[in-house]
């Protein structure tokens, strides 16, 4: 069941960052780094959370979840150390997405020829 | 030519975007990978044992290496064009904007031209994320602590 819900919501996702795509001036650009600060919203009252529970990974996909993890490593942060947690646990939790995408586009490009 | 004739050929000439066929490809390509997600997901979960947590971590690097070595190999690009937001939104479009990135300015050296340019698409995600996380953090902690 939750195979057609990630179905469902992911391509949702992707619907409604299309239409904005179409029927404004808004670059892609723009749109994911709406959909991020969005994301982290919907992490301020955990609505993210529950979704992601109904739905399961369609939900971590989308880069909603990036703004949404951000906010949840911040929030545990502070519970855990305070003050310096706010600071210190920001970047735990997307800490494998970026690293990764940072490690493997540089293995990749050092592979590869630049373009003409 | 009066000015409403040049505009009516204008509008005639400009392509027409074709909008619900877009949105239908970014539901589409969207959804699949959300399927496939989970079902990576699933067996990660159920065969080897893996926490959710970390078998969601398991599919997310999957989904970042596989868009890098495609952009590399430069079709991610054509389907880029084709699917538009149905790989945007989902975490290969954070991935291809990296790669593509780091490739279109290898040529100017590695320091300056790369290693300047590496976070060029991404650095907006990144830092957006961050300021909003930060304080949306700071009004979660006022109401719920």
């Amino acid at each position: 069941m939750t195979l057609i819900y990630s179905f469902l919501f992911c391509g949702f996702i992707c619907l409604i960052g299309q239409i904005i795509l179409d029927n404004t001036k808004l670059t892609p650009g723009h749109i994911t780094t709406i959909f991020v600060v969005v994301g982290a919203f919907l992490g301020l009252f955990n609505i993210y959370d529950k979704i992601v529970s109904l739905v399961g990974a369609g939900a971590n996909i989308p880069i909603v979840s990036f703004g949404n993890l951000l906010l949840n490593g911040t929030y545990t942060g502070y519970l855990e150390k305070g003050v310096l947690g706010l600071f210190t646990g920001m970047l735990g939790a997307v800490s494998a997405g970026v690293v990764s995408a940072v490690v493997f586009a540089f293995i990749v490009s050092m592979f590869s020829k630049p373009k003409d | 030519m009066n000015k409403n004739k040049y505009l009516k050929i204008v509008k005639d000439l400009t392509p027409k975007e074709k909008r619900l066929e877009n949105s239908a490809l970014a539901f589409l390509m969207g959804g699949i990978l959300g399927f496939i997600a989970e079902a990576i997901k699933l067996i990660l979960v159920n065969n080897c044992h893996l926490t959710i947590r970390d078998a969601t971590t398991w599919v997310l690097m999957i989904y970042i290496l596989l868009a890098s070595i495609f952009t590399a190999l430069s079709f991610f690009d054509r389907l880029v064009m084709k699917y538009k937001c149905g790989l945007i939104i989902p975490i290969t479009g954070f991935a291809h904007s990296i790669t593509s990135s780091a490739l279109d300015y290898k040529r100017d050296g590695l320091i300056t031209g790369m290693g300047a340019s590496f976070f060029k698409l991404a650095g907006s995600i990144l830092l957006y994320g961050i300021i909003s996380a930060f304080f949306f953090a700071i009004i979660k902690v006022i109401i719920y602590v």
